[in-house]
């Protein structure tokens, strides 16, 4: 049996959080049809993975429920849902806008936070490695790419980029609380 | 000849260097230049930096674009996801001038501004569209006489309000470009299906994010394919390095290469073999390879 939803869980400034994402309150269009998750590869995988159901909590504000459900990070963006939907939803680019506000909130997997500090450090999601330089001079090219790798003040712009925005405070490490 | 900016993201350069060869090689044969895009970094990848923090995500894409920019160029992408961040920053970039505003007050301050006077492209949708099969066809040298699984992947062809491509679920514009090579794309279930890379989920959850792959595997096995062909390194990554870590995890074997489309494009315009880096991949068959060159012949000393 599910737990019963109580209305005090609701938090409707949430809910307006995420409408400000363009199109974000076609949610509200949602007759429940369930094309979106009945297609959704990840569902198959992990049943857990409800995009229907987060979307439907979204809209009740249930936000402490959405934001550290750990199936929050298991969409991979293949967009099959919100290309079906017959409502015109935005299901992928709300589930994307409800990430960014656990993020907001301290939320974040380890793992995200590592490829965020190597393109804070290198300018890459994926950086150059000692194999790859070899792999480059075996193709017939320059071990080092025409990329931030290659130019210092290039890598310099992206860095101050990154600061100005605010993404280096976003994602930096937290200090352990007890 | 026409001209390009060359945006290489990630994994191509720094994982399959391979792809980054082929293409410009393939591309220069085909009458397009490219140029390098100097200085540029990750796109940022859609699914993860998108979900961070909106505004970083498209004042990094941006900072992309405004390169090509100030080189007079569009953008050339070999990466579903660079295609993905770069198209639909721009798009909002040109449409958004509240975005526009916010971003290219961070842009000037490391001496960018964003104007959206350019274009980005994905290298399978810029061979459809600008050079098309039928003279991909004549500059063919060793037609490929391969079955192959061909996968679209998700961000070419989708959001399809972006895109623009026709049918996202029986696309036919990628397989006229297999075809072009001699190669023949072989039907297979769920064909349209992800490679489960996406979205930031091989890096966050990579069990069920294999259990995606071994779904596609076991269909293009059936169909019994000689290899993959993809449009993405990530999918590339996923299904390449991915059939090591399925061996190891779930105990499957499937031993299917993995080409990128310019690696075969490569192939078909005999370009020797080891500048195309297929047998860099960590899947090699060399059932796979002795068929490869039996149809070249002498090319591929």
């Amino acid at each position: 049996m599910s737990d019963i939803i109580k209305t005090s869980d609701f938090d409707m400034e949430f809910r307006d959080e995420v409408f400000k994402e363009p199109d974000a309150d076609k949610i509200t269009l949602c007759f429940n049809c369930t094309g979106c998750t009945s297609g959704c590869p990840m569902a198959e995988q992990e049943p857990e993975y409800n995009i229907r159901k987060f979307l439907r909590m979204a809209n009740l504000g249930m936000k402490d429920a959405l934001l550290n459900s750990p199936y929050l990070w298991y969409c991979t963006t293949c967009y099959k849902c919100q290309e079906r939907c017959p409502q015109g939803v935005k299901n992928v680019d709300t589930l994307l806008k409800i990430r960014t506000i656990a993020i907001q909130n301290g939320i974040m997997l380890d793992n995200h936070r590592k490829v965020s500090q190597l393109v804070i450090k290198l300018g890459h999601a994926v950086p150059i490695n000692d194999d790859a330089k070899e792999k480059r001079k075996d193709v017939g090219l320059d071990d080092t790419p025409p990329t931030v790798h290659k130019f210092e003040d290039a890598l310099g712009e992206v860095q101050k980029l990154l600061k100005i925005s605010g993404f280096n405070e976003l994602v930096a490490e937290k200090e352990e609380t007890s | 000849m026409s001209k390009l900016s060359f945006f290489l993201g990630c994994i191509a350069p720094n994982r399959y260097p391979g792809i980054e060869a082929a293409t410009i090689k393939t591309l220069e044969k085909l009458g397009t230049e490219l140029v390098d895009l100097e200085g540029a970094s990750c796109c940022p990848a859609p699914g993860v930096f998108r979900s961070f923090d909106k505004i970083t995500w498209l004042a990094l894409a941006s900072r992309n674009v405004t390169l090509s920019e100030e080189m007079g160029l569009d953008i050339l992408t070999v990466c579903n996801g660079c295609f993905g961040s770069l198209v639909d920053a721009n798009n909002i970039m040109k449409e958004d001038p509240e975005l526009k505003e916010e971003v290219n007050k961070i842009l000037k301050e490391i001496g960018h501004e964003f104007k959206g006077t350019i274009e980005v492209r994905h290298i399978i949708e810029y061979l459809s569209r600008e050079v098309g099969p039928e003279k991909i066809k004549a500059a063919v040298t060793i037609p490929m006489d391969l079955n192959v699984a061909l996968h679209y992947g998700c961000h070419l062809v989708k959001p399809s309000k972006e895109r623009h491509l026709g049918s996202v679920e029986n696309p036919r514009f990628f397989d006229e470009l297999v075809e072009a090579t001699g190669a023949t794309s072989v039907d297979y279930e769920d064909k349209m299906a992800c490679c489960g890379a996406g979205g930031g989920a091989r890096t966050a959850v990579l069990e069920p994010s294999l259990q995606m792959a071994v779904n596609k595997l076991e269909h293009m096995k059936a169909a019994g394919v000689d290899c993959i062909i993809d449009a993405c390194p990530f999918c590339h990554l996923q299904f390449d390095v991915g059939q090591t870590e399925i061996k190891k995890k779930f105990d499957k074997v499937y031993d299917l290469p993995v080409l990128h489309y310019s690696q075969l494009l490569g192939l078909a315009m005999g370009l020797p073999l080891n500048e195309l880096g297929i047998n860099q991949n960590l899947i090699i068959n060399e059932e796979f390879n002795k068929k490869i060159e039996r149809i070249r012949g002498g090319a591929n000393e």
